[in-house]
């Protein structure tokens, strides 16, 4: 099984080597639960090297950054992981001579706030063995016998690993890979009225402190220059003004990630208000895959996804409408 | 500071009809920026033009706003008039306020609200225009006919005599199409192949016409003036350079369960044939189908027998890349399939056949040599019933709503000479209306009824029974004496309904250009522009267009040939400078524009930007280049950045016109 040590010593040997100038992991955070992506630039670093069940933190999109530096840079690459780095190499945005990709398996990450929910007083530890999972706080010991409980949502969809080329592995046979509905709770949404439908997004949006995390942590929003920072784009004072606009901020998202997507979940994990934000993103994913065809982005590096590949069986636009709009029926 | 000039037309009273144009100058005359405004009765007149000019000149304008027609219309009009007064031409902006307000509206004081709506809408943008200058692009001074028909051949052979090298493209073995199929023509009965034949022979001796037959377009490049197409050269299994056309193959191979297409599947050919007589190019062809040796590996006898040497089994697909400044669609047509029209027992009886069935059993090199026997027994038909509209003029769904055009004559004609050749029979033509406008065309039908007694019902069949002495039963209504009539007839001939050539769907699509739901092609303007397509450098010649018989597709052709020598005369093509740019500085070189780009304007660049504190960093970055870009603007809403603009068409300036559309 992957455990710190495991990791730690390959990172360790490939600075001995000198393959790598850099390696992406993780590190410890302000708790015990909130490991933070990090870059080590040597091996004495490393001693901050961390890797646990809290390492849920997708370290692809630090690739754009390190590989512009033209730094050769170690990364691991949980499954989710994988398939946003095919997609970042898809659309030209990480430097593929200066990565050098360590596939590791993943048995699932877990999410603190389910946890919190469970629990009473102030978290001091929470170790896995397995299937079970043993939380200590100040105020005593939870065991619980079902990890799943517990595993972040984007773990509970897991689609396991997306093939990387010329990577290293580091067994990836104790992958966990779910074998339920990533759409179940579009399609609870669907089945719901315009108004309840309503009500449900805009009880969620109206959380939105817009903070930015969702936008700043996706892989697939990685522009140059965001048009909500950009005063040049006309639409960058609006975006707080007010609760309609936090509604359309995330819409807009949606849209703009559309086709680029992997779902990997990142959104919705660092949302400190919690807004199921992957909904919106696996909708848009749904209804491409219902009208198009089946399409997972991050899978192939060189594929061309949907929304911008035109194909003489491509359904035609009023009928795509009429489709989509009958999915609540 | 801008200074924008508004001039409101009335179009005689096409506009101020609906629309209370004097109080559209007046409000308009308020809105922030605007210096002046007025109104005139047409303002594309050379008075109307000399008051926009006037005004740019008196009040110095910067931009202008026309409230008239589609810009479709008039746009260059009044950009021309603009540059002449000293105005870039695209400071200029029209507010259609005819087909988009005063046609379609009826309430004059709604219409003029809304024109007014629609001009500060103009006005909005214009604000946000900047000037732009024309670019240039060469002419490659060739042209592409797609089709061989007797609509490719005219185009190819007037674009050929101007000069010009043209190539036709057909998919058939030989060029000649359905004219070539047809045995005498209206309405002066002359034999068609007659006056085909020549043309093709025509086609094949000019040198600047090369035939590529039996070859199909595999894709398409570039813009007007610069197209890159792909030609698939499929294998013909003989080679074309070596063929004497001697036939001698012909007689020797064994495979003759092969149908005859050119006979419409009514007889069967060997394997290895030649089409027709006088097919161009005169060299056979090998189904593949059909033969024993390509299926089998067995047998050979063709290549054994060819004193030429011109059979190789082992010939592949060819492609070939060719560079053209101007193509021509005419891909024809094709009958509809019977399939839905079951009541006419077509399937059930081999004695109900199509006209164009009827054409083959007709002609001297048909299957019948020209006597005219029916199929099931070869017997003479003694009463023969036509029934037109089969399929035509039909809102059920079942076929096509659309009139097929050539049908009331073609059935005069097989009327006219059945009897004058077998005047001991009878016959009977089932219509609608019969319909023949066109130079001597309704005295061509009166013949068929006054003089060769032809007998005419209006009224629609309903069924046809074979019945089991052999013969068919009509049962049809005669809706001028209101009864239900019985004909039993030996043979029935159903005037089916044509339809595009199917293949022409996918030529659309590899062209980008439009169709229609009845897949025929669309014209730029159905009036004032019938034979180009909405695509700069694609002309429509014949029935891919829309039905027409063959004096109009010869004209047609014609037509396009004279399109094509106007644009092939040039040396090089003012370019729209209406065409995308990129921000390099919000591009972050994803690739998505040039995925979507349909004319390979699109490649990316290394560049080095400066980060500021001395520092640098190399970015790839999307380079749109100008000659190749046609401004169609599917990059700027692809470009997850936003990095991509287009000039004239900005998104700030599409914004703006939204803003002030919803704006109170």
């Amino acid at each position: 099984m992957v455990n710190r040590d495991l990791l730690l010593k390959r990172a360790e040997e490939l600075f001995d080597a000198g393959a790598v100038e850099r390696v992406l992991g993780w590190t410890n955070g302000e708790f015990s639960y909130d490991q933070s992506p990090a870059v080590f630039s040597n091996k004495e670093d490393l001693a901050n090297f961390v890797y646990d069940a809290f390492c849920g933190a997708n370290l692809s999109k630090y690739l754009i950054e390190q590989t512009r530096q033209k730094k050769k840079t170690a990364v691991f690459l949980k499954g989710c992981d994988t398939f946003s780095f095919n997609q970042l190499l898809n659309e030209k945005r990480i430097n593929r001579d200066f990565v050098k990709p360590i596939v590791i398996g993943c048995e699932g990450k877990l999410d603190i706030n389910k946890i919190k929910e469970k629990v009473e007083g102030v978290i001091e530890d929470v170790s896995v063995e397995g299937n079970t999972v043993t939380i200590k706080t100040l105020d005593g010991t939870y065991t619980f016998d079902d990890k799943r409980e517990f595993m972040l949502e984007k773990c509970l969809s897991c689609r396991g690993i997306a093939e990387v080329e010329d990577a290293e592995e580091i067994d990836i046979e104790h992958q966990f890979v779910s074998d339920g509905d990533r759409f179940s709770m579009v399609h609870k949404l669907e089945n719901m009225t315009e108004d309840e439908r309503f009500a449900f997004w805009q009880a969620e949006l109206s959380k939105c402190i817009r903070c930015n995390a969702c936008r700043n942590v996706c892989p697939a929003c990685s522009c140059v220059k965001c048009v909500f920072d950009n005063d040049q784009s006309g639409v960058w004072t609006k975006a707080p003004a007010d609760s309609f606009e936090e509604q359309c901020f995330h819409i807009i998202r949606a849209f703009h990630v559309a086709g680029r997507c992997t779902d990997c979940g990142e959104c919705s994990r660092v949302c400190p208000s919690h807004i199921p934000l992957h909904l919106l993103n696996r909708k848009f994913i749904k209804d491409s895959n219902s009208l198009y065809g089946e399409y997972q982005a991050g899978v192939e590096t060189d594929a061309v996804h949907p929304l911008i590949k035109y194909t003489e069986q491509d359904l035609d636009p009023t009928k795509a409408v009429a489709k989509t709009e009958g999915s609540n029926e | 500071m801008q200074r924008i000039g508004v001039f409101i037309c009335w179009c005689g009273s096409n506009i101020a009809a609906t629309v209370d144009v004097e109080k559209v100058s007046e409000v308009i005359k308020q809105e922030k920026g605007v210096v002046f405004a007025t109104n005139y009765q047409y303002m594309c007149s050379e008075n109307g033009q000399q008051i926009i000019k006037n005004a740019i000149k008196e009040y110095n304008l910067t931009g202008i706003v026309i409230g008239s027609c589609s810009p479709r219309m008039h746009e260059a009009t009044f950009r021309k008039a603009a540059q002449a007064a000293g105005l870039n031409p695209y400071m200029v902006e029209v507010a259609n306020i005819r087909e988009h307000c005063s046609w379609i509206h009826k309430d004059r004081a709604e219409a003029t609200e809304k024109a007014i709506i629609l001009v500060r809408t103009a006005i909005a943008k214009v604000l946000l225009n900047t000037p732009l200058a024309e670019g240039e692009s060469p002419v490659t001074k060739r042209a592409l006919v797609i089709g061989g028909g007797i609509a490719g051949i005219q185009t190819a052979l007037d674009i050929a005599e101007a000069g010009f090298e043209v190539d036709i493209v057909e998919k058939n073995a030989t060029i000649g199409g359905r004219m070539a199929q047809i045995d005498k023509t209206f309405p002066t009965l002359d034999c068609s192949a007659c006056i085909l034949t020549p043309k093709m022979v025509d086609c094949a001796q000019n040198e600047k016409i090369d035939i590529l037959s039996y070859s199909e377009i595999e894709s398409v490049q570039g813009f007007v003036g610069n197209f890159t197409v792909t030609i698939r050269k499929k294998a013909r299994y003989v080679d074309e350079n070596k063929c004497t056309g001697c036939k001698v193959c012909m007689q020797y191979c064994p495979s003759k369960k092969g149908l005859n297409e050119f006979n419409m599947n009514m007889n069967t050919r060997t394997a290895i044939y030649i089409p027709f007589a006088q097919a161009i190019p005169n060299v056979a062809v090998i189904d593949p189908e059909q033969c024993i040796k390509l299926k089998t590996g067995k047998c050979g006898v063709c290549k054994l027998k060819c004193s030429a040497g011109a059979i190789n089994y082992d010939m592949k697909d060819e492609f070939i890349e060719r560079k053209y400044g101007a193509i021509v669609v005419a891909t024809g047509f094709k009958p509809i399939d019977l399939d839905n029209f079951n009541e006419y027992a077509y399937k059930d009886s081999k004695d109900v056949i199509t006209s164009l069935e009827l054409e083959r059993l007709m002609n001297a090199a048909g299957p019948t040599n020209g006597v005219l026997l029916r199929p099931s027994d070869n017997a003479h038909p003694k009463d023969i019933t036509f029934i037109q509209c089969v399929g035509s003029r039909d809102v059920s769904g079942c076929g096509k709503p659309y009139c097929s055009k050539i049908c009331c004559m073609y059935t005069a004609k097989h009327a006219m000479l059945i009897r004058e050749k077998y005047p001991d029979t009878r016959v009977h033509v089932f219509y609608i209306d019969v319909r023949t406008p066109g130079k001597n065309y309704d005295e061509f039908y009166r013949r068929a009824v006054e003089q060769y007694d032809v007998d005419y019902i209006k009224g629609m069949v309903g069924k046809v029974f074979p019945m089991a002495n052999g013969k068919l039963l009509v049962q049809g209504s005669n809706l001028l004496d209101n009864e239900q009539i019985f004909i039993e007839s030996d043979l029935v001939v159903l005037a089916t309904a044509i339809e595009p050539e199917p293949s022409v769907r996918k030529i659309a699509t590899l062209l980008a250009t439009s169709i229609d739901t009845n897949n025929f092609l669309t014209e730029a303007h159905p009036k004032l522009r019938p034979v180009e397509s909405p695509t700069a450098g694609i002309y429509l010649a014949g029935v891919c267009q829309g039905p027409r018989d063959i004096p109009e597709t010869v004209s047609m052709a014609s037509a396009c040939a004279a399109k094509v020598i106007g644009l092939l005369v040039k040396d090089k093509l003012k370019t729209n400078p209406c065409i995308a740019l990129t921000n390099e500085n919000m591009c972050n070189g994803c690739s998505q524009c040039a995925n979507v780009c349909a004319y390979g304007a699109i490649s990316y660049i290394e560049k080095e930007f400066r980060l500021g504190g001395g520092k640098t960093e190399v970015r790839r970055v999307s380079y749109v280049n100008p000659a190749v870009c046609q401004g169609c603007g599917a990059c700027t809403v692809t470009c997850p950045s936003g990095a991509i603009d287009l000039k004239g068409f900005s998104s700030k300036q599409i914004m703006s016109e939204v803003e002030t559309i919803c704006k109170k």
